[in-house]
């Protein structure tokens, strides 16, 4: 059984926004609404800038599944995490719960009034039928009934951004790992999250160029 | 007579402040409200596009799987 994920190369990512891009165009996202962004850390610091491309992560158990109080979440057959907009009430709970910053509320009016949550759908539409009117205007393009993957993933320039199934991806990234000579210990960013530098050392960033 | 329906209305008056006991529903599991989406193997496939035998999901994750490999330069340049 498939279970769709998004897996982005810090070390290719050349923070083009082109995932962006094609996200908004794709599905015809609203203004003030991003489903997809591109965070860099260390900008401009040669040879420390960084930079990933992040959306919904479709989490295995997602938290604004769980504290959703209408439940309008669901999971599909090969793990796309989607909602329901018909259900939702604009509360923003999934909003805090979510560790990503996925979701997203439009200005639905006046005084800052919230709209339905709107978030990455791994284009894989809503609940509505496939591939309707109803369905684009409200959750965007259904890629996936069409047999085709996220339009972000299949736009990376620099093939930074791999989208599906999380095994196929895995091994695709883990075999590019592999012949660039990073055998995991040196992978930027690696030190730091998963072990303290000694005393008096600089903090984790590589010396130059790739790590 | 008074004083019956009186004593009956402020029973049903105490009835009315008394707290119902909540119980957690051990059933009830989060994503199961939604149940009307369709697998995308359920729809046939367009003309130009990926091909896949409607309704069999193994055809379906078949070709999406050729399309995920595709996102390997190296595999790509070998093949």
């Amino acid at each position: 059984m498939a279970r769709m994920k998004f897996l982005c190369d810090a070390e290719r990512c050349i923070e083009c926004n082109g995932c962006v891009t094609a996200c908004k165009n794709e599905n015809e996202v609203p203004w003030g609404v991003n489903r997809r962004r591109v965070v860099t850390i260390n900008d401009g610091v040669i040879g420390a800038e960084k930079s990933i491309s992040v959306a919904c992560m479709h989490c295995s158990d997602a938290p604004c599944m769980a504290v959703c109080p209408v439940d309008c979440f669901y999971k599909t057959a090969d793990g796309v995490v989607l909602h329901d907009k018909d259900l939702c009430i604009g509360c923003g709970y999934c909003f805090y719960a979510c560790p990503f910053g996925a979701p997203q509320f439009p200005q639905a009016g006046a005084f800052g009034l919230r709209g339905k949550m709107d978030k990455c759908t791994f284009c894989a539409g809503g609940p509505e039928e496939d591939k309707s009117e109803a369905e684009f205007k409200k959750y965007g393009r259904n890629r996936l009934a069409e047999g085709k993957l996220p339009a972000c993933a299949e736009m990376c320039s620099t093939k930074a951004l791999l989208g599906g199934d999380g095994d196929v991806i895995a091994d695709i990234y883990r075999e590019r790992v592999a012949r660039r000579g990073s055998k995991g210990a040196e992978a930027w960013g690696w030190g730091s999250a998963y072990g303290q530098p000694p005393k008096g050392a600089a903090p984790a960033a590589p010396a130059g160029g790739k790590s | 007579m008074i004083r019956c329906s009186l004593l009956a209305a402020s029973v049903l008056c105490i009835g009315g402040c008394m707290e119902v006991e909540q119980v957690s529903n051990a059933q009830k599991q989060a994503g199961q409200t939604v149940r009307r989406d369709t697998n995308p193997w359920s729809n046939e496939p367009l003309a130009n596009g990926p091909k896949w035998s409607k309704g069999d999901r193994t055809s379906w994750e078949e070709q999406i799987k050729k399309r995920q490999l595709a996102q390997h330069e190296h595999r790509r340049i070998y093949e």
